[in-house]
This record gives C-alpha cells, sequence and structure tokens, in this order.
C-alpha cells in the first residue's frame, strides 16, 4: 500500500468515524422565560434531548407557541438554556465567541427586514463578516464564496439586483444564499416557508435537503408543513406547550392520534410508496 | 459584484476633501468685509511658504484670525453632527435618528449649561476648567441617549416609533429645563447664551480647548468608524447581525458613548445646530451606497461642507449683522425631513 492510499484510507476511516458521531448534540435543554424576574414564567421548554449528524435534516415542529423558535434561539447560542446544554463539534454554542460562532452557525430568520435597500450581492456578502476583522475589505476568495452561495440556491441572476424588488421566494433564496456564504456546520432555519407559496416551499425543502447531503451541512428547521417535513427531513422533532413529545424518524412519528391530539384536527396519515408518510386534513369530520 | 475597496474608498475621500477645500476657500472670501480671490490665493500662499509677515495686519487679523476659526469650528462641528448621526440611524435602526431629533443635543444643551453655571464655584485648574464645558456637553448626551434608549424599548426590543417619540418628548422636556435654567444666568450672559442655543459658530477655542476638540473627534470618529461593517449589518437588526458574529452588545456601547461624545463636544462649542446629522447621512447615502465604510468619511466630509456653506450664508445674507447658523440649517432642513418622513410612510 502506497503512502497516498493509505492516507486517504485513513481520511475516509475518519470521515465515516465523524459522519456516525453527531456534530449537534441537544441535551436536556430547558428554558423559561419571564416578562419580569418577579413574575411566574409565562412560558417553559421542558427537557428536550435530540442529537444531529452530518448531512442531516432536522425538522422542529408544533402548533404555535409550543416552543420551536425558542429552541431554535437556544440552539444558535442566542439563548441560554435554563438547564442542559447543546454542543457543536463538542463546543457549548451559547460559549462560543460571536465570530466564531457566525462562522459554524449560519441562521434563515423569519423575516429580514433591512432598512436601507442593498443589492443582493451585498446582502449575500454579509454572510462572509465571521470572516474578517473590523474593516477587512471582502478578497477575491469572498467574492468566489458569495457567487458560489449564490449559485447553489439557483439565485446567480438575482446578484445584481435590489433587495426590495425581489419576489418572496426569490428573497428567501438570497437570505439562504447569505447563510451559506458563512460557511456553517450548522444551518438554523425559522419557518423559512412562511410567505412563500407550495411551489416556494417544495423547492426551498429540497435545495435544502440537496445541500445538507452535498455539503455535510447540519440542518434544523422549524416550520409547519408536515408534508415537506416527511417528504424531506430525517427526522422530526415533535413539541407541545413546551414540551418535547416525540424525536424519531417522520414515519415513526407521524402517528394519526398523536398528530390529531397535537394539532387538534382530524387528519388521516398514510404511508407512501418511498416510505415517507403524507398526511391529509380531514376538514369537518 | 463589486466590492469596496481602499483605493476606491481613497478616490472618492479624495473627492470629497477636494470639495471642501474649495468650499473653505470660497467661505473665507466671503463676508460683511469683501476679500478678493485673487488676493486670497496670494495670500494663502504666502502662509504656505512660510511668509505670513508680508501679509497686512488687518487682512490677516479678518480672514486668518476670524473667519479661518471659524471655519474650522463649522467643519468639526459639521463632521461632528453627521458621523453622530449616521451611527444612531444605524443603531437605532431608524432613518430618522439624529442628535437633534433624538433629544441628544438638548441632553448635551443642559450638560453645558449646567458646567458653565457650576465652574464658577469650582475652584478648578485653568486646564480643567478650560475643557469643563465640553465635558458637560458629553456627560449631558450621554445621559439623554441613555434615557431615550430605554423610552424607546418595548420588551426588549427597539421599537422605531416609541423611540422617535421618547427623542421628541425627551427633546421637549429639557428645552424647558434649559428655559429654567437660564433664568438661572445673570442677565448679561442671558443674549449670548439664547444665541449659542439657537446654534452659532463664533465661539473660538482657546489652546487646551481646541486639544480636547481635536483628540477627542479623531478618538471618538476613529472608534466609530472600525464598527463600520458591524453597523451595515446592525442594519439588518440586532438578532441577525448577532447571527452574523457581530459582538452586538460591545458595539452598542462603543458607539454610543462615542457618538455621544461627538454631539457634546460638538453642542458644546456650537450649541444645537439641528437636522445637520440627519439629513447629510441620507444625502451620502443616496450619493455612496449605505456601506459605512464610505458613508462614515463620506458623512464628514459632507457634514463638513453643509455646516461650512451654512455658516457662510448666515454671515453674508444679513452683513454686516450675523443669523445663526442653527436657523439657516433648520429653515433648509425642516422641509427636507417632512419631504423623507412623507416618503418613508408612502
Amino acid at each position: 500500500m502506497t503512502a497516498a492510499t493509505r492516507s486517504s484510507s485513513r481520511n475516509a476511516a475518519n470521515a465515516s468515524h465523524a459522519a456516525n458521531e453527531p456534530r449537534l448534540s441537544v441535551e436536556q435543554v430547558s428554558y423559561a422565560h419571564a416578562p419580569n424576574p418577579q413574575q411566574a414564567p409565562i412560558f417553559t421548554l421542558e427537557a428536550t434531548s435530540f442529537q444531529v449528524k452530518a448531512g442531516e435534516v432536522v425538522a422542529i415542529l408544533g402548533p404555535n407557541a409550543s416552543g420551536k423558535s425558542t429552541l431554535l434561539q437556544i440552539i444558535s447560542g442566542a439563548l441560554q438554556p435554563l438547564s442542559g446544554r447543546v454542543l457543536l463539534n463538542g463546543f457549548v454554542t451559547h460559549d462560543l465567541e460571536p465570530r466564531i460562532r457566525g462562522q459554524r452557525i449560519a441562521m434563515v430568520q423569519q423575516e429580514s427586514q433591512l432598512l436601507f435597500p442593498s443589492k443582493a450581492w451585498e446582502f449575500v456578502m454579509q454572510g462572509r463578516h465571521p470572516y474578517g476583522k473590523s474593516l477587512r475589505f471582502e478578497t477575491d476568495q469572498d467574492v468566489v464564496i458569495a457567487k458560489n452561495a449564490l449559485a447553489q440556491v439557483g439565485a446567480e441572476h438575482l446578484s445584481d439586483r435590489w433587495m426590495d424588488q425581489i419576489s418572496g421566494g426569490e428573497k428567501q433564496r438570497v437570505i439562504l444564499a447569505r447563510a451559506l456564504a458563512q460557511q456553517p456546520l450548522l444551518l438554523l432555519l425559522d419557518e423559512p416557508t412562511l410567505h412563500l407559496d407550495i411551489g416556494a416551499q417544495v423547492d426551498l425543502l429540497e435545495t435544502l435537503h440537496r445541500l445538507a447531503r452535498e455539503n455535510r451541512y447540519s440542518v434544523v428547521v422549524v416550520t409547519h408543513e408536515l408534508n415537506l417535513v416527511g417528504e424531506y427531513a430525517d427526522q422530526v422533532v415533535l413539541l407541545q406547550k413546551g414540551k418535547c413529545l416525540r424525536v424519531g424518524a417522520p414515519a415513526a412519528v407521524y402517528q394519526r392520534d398523536l398528530l390529531e391530539q397535537v394539532f387538534q384536527t382530524q387528519l388521516s396519515v398514510e404511508m407512501g410508496s418511498n416510505g415517507r408518510p403524507r398526511v391529509n386534513i380531514l376538514p369537518g369530520t | 459584484m463589486k466590492p469596496l475597496t481602499l483605493s476606491r474608498l481613497f478616490l472618492q475621500c479624495t473627492i470629497l476633501g477636494a470639495i471642501l477645500f474649495c468650499v473653505m476657500v470660497l467661505a473665507l472670501k466671503f463676508g460683511a468685509i469683501h476679500v478678493s480671490l485673487y488676493g486670497l490665493g496670494r495670500d494663502l500662499l504666502r502662509v504656505f511658504l512660510g511668509q505670513s509677515k508680508q501679509i497686512s495686519s488687518e487682512y490677516s487679523l479678518i480672514v486668518l484670525n476670524i473667519r479661518l476659526p471659524r471655519i474650522l469650528l463649522a467643519v468639526f462641528v459639521g463632521a461632528s453632527l453627521s458621523i453622530a448621526g449616521t451611527s444612531f440611524q444605524a443603531l437605532l435602526r431608524n432613518p430618522l435618528a439624529d442628535p437633534y431629533v433624538l433629544g441628544v443635543s438638548s441632553g448635551a444643551a443642559v450638560g453645558s449649561i449646567l458646567a458653565l453655571l457650576v465652574e464658577p464655584h469650582l475652584a478648578l485648574a485653568p486646564e480643567i476648567a478650560a475643557v469643563f464645558t465640553p465635558l458637560g456637553g458629553f456627560l449631558g448626551a450621554v445621559v439623554a441617549i441613555t434615557a431615550v434608549y430605554f423610552l424607546g424599548r418595548r420588551e426588549g426590543r427597539i421599537d422605531s416609533n416609541t423611540l422617535l417619540l421618547g427623542g421628541v418628548i425627551t427633546a421637549s422636556l429639557l428645552s424647558a429645563l434649559i428655559a429654567l435654567l437660564l433664568t438661572a444666568l445673570p442677565s448679561s450672559n442671558f443674549r449670548g447664551m439664547t444665541y449659542w442655543l439657537m446654534g452659532e459658530l463664533s465661539a473660538v477655542p482657546s489652546r487646551p480647548l481646541a486639544w480636547v476638540l481635536r483628540v477627542g473627534f479623531l478618538i471618538a470618529a476613529a472608534v466609530i468608524y472600525m464598527t463600520a461593517s458591524d453597523l451595515n449589518l446592525l442594519l439588518s437588526g440586532e438578532k441577525e447581525a448577532m447571527h452574523l458574529g457581530v459582538d452586538v452588545r460591545r458595539v452598542r456601547i462603543v458607539v454610543y458613548v462615542a457618538a455621544s461624545a461627538l454631539t457634546g463636544l460638538a453642542v458644546a462649542m456650537s450649541g444645537s445646530i439641528g437636522y445637520v446629522g440627519l439629513l447629510v447621512p441620507h444625502v451620502m447615502r443616496m450619493i455612496f451606497g449605505s456601506d459605512h465604510r464610505i458613508l462614515i468619511p463620506a458623512s464628514a466630509f459632507g457634514g463638513a461642507i453643509a455646516l461650512v456653506i451654512a455658516d457662510t450664508l448666515a454671515r453674508t445674507i444679513a452683513a454686516p449683522s450675523e443669523l445663526p447658523v442653527g436657523a439657516i440649517t433648520a429653515i433648509a432642513g425642516a422641509p427636507l425631513f417632512i419631504y423623507l418622513l412623507r416618503r418613508r410612510l408612502a
């Protein structure tokens, strides 16, 4: 065996080892929110645990006010959990220095408002901020990375358009491109499909699924889209009123009784030919 | 895709610097006493060549000892207010924010007046006494922006409308306080103070004070400029900026303090001159875009240019008497402010 093949087989072994290890580990995380310290908390998140590997898409599901966004903020390191911890490659996310956190975790928020409009490429270039120091000017490499990010979400043609003059779906792609320009390990998305039509929703989830596989991102997405999650997610975390009810593959979590109880509506669940569950809402029954 | 480069930044600043220089030379020419452009050029050249003795003493008195310090003060005040305005607009995510609208200028005015009232009663060393008023102005500005910041917060987030309203209320409360304080002043000072409050640039800083102004301006402006890329991200909101690696808390404190220092120093020297900090950043944003790495220096140059022009008008419109420059900026600025407000609401 030559040195080169030995080294490549060692790399392969490392890679497969790394692939089996969870990249993100949410360990018994809980949270309580009170408007002021004297009052009893108006919202709590009970101990929640799950793990995400590289290349996996995990969806956090649940009705409104079930704690989905809070859980996502805790994972991102923006909120400190009351108990438990979130580890990304062994580091506690909340303790990471802001710039390092920006290099490892990218967050796509529900809405990204701009005070003064910018061009799409300027917006994507913001994703390179964690890699620079105070007054650093963008390098050629940053430009290449930003262009690639736009290409990966199929938005190269939007590069020179103004952000306030493109459609909701296009805007969401550019926002996603900015997150990709951060070259993160972990990609977090808070209801990215909120203002999108059904075509754009499918498109976005498909893109996420592809990017997770190709770039080995770990993706955690908060959404209400049961069927898209059933189709594209590897794992589902089901929350209700701050309680984590179930963690597992969509096929295991999507049980009619459970979903009916959580979402307070009549529905049916059937398995598709690809082993993915489909949910049908049954109105008026 | 054309990111900002150092050479482009340098080129744009050089152009603005050249415009400022021309405006300053013209401002030296205009005034109650006529000075020809040729004579001005010849004598400026003499000053540069170290032959100032050849200049006639009367001429030297008017141009170099009266007009020049005043123009330099206009440059300093205009640049300070514009940088402060640009910073407040980014930090508070509000395009209508500026030191004047937010009540920071009024806070600085109260601080300066208090310092003036208290100073004779304290046995201060002359060096400290000289910088006591700007120090009062700075502290007044910090207190005002802190108050407005907390008034503008709702459920842990800055609410644009509440914030502006908080600023307006704070400014009106402080104006009442200023009126009360003015009655405590000896009557000989009253007219001078009233004039100062309207904004005027006739004060000539003493030597130690001039150094404090220069050093204070350079440090505060440099500190703000170092956060330029962070401010770019803060435009999309504090949460977004945080997820993109900005240490939001640090940037917020650093920029608030530095912008308040700029406002405090400017107001202590020239009273509250409105609209410069609000409108200059807007105009510069229209020309250069909203990247703070170019916007901050462009606003500094723009503010200096605008205030030198406004002050020249104040000196010449009703010559030989002078108008307060604050009145000129308000007359020019208020209609533009209303236009921007309506465009934003639309």
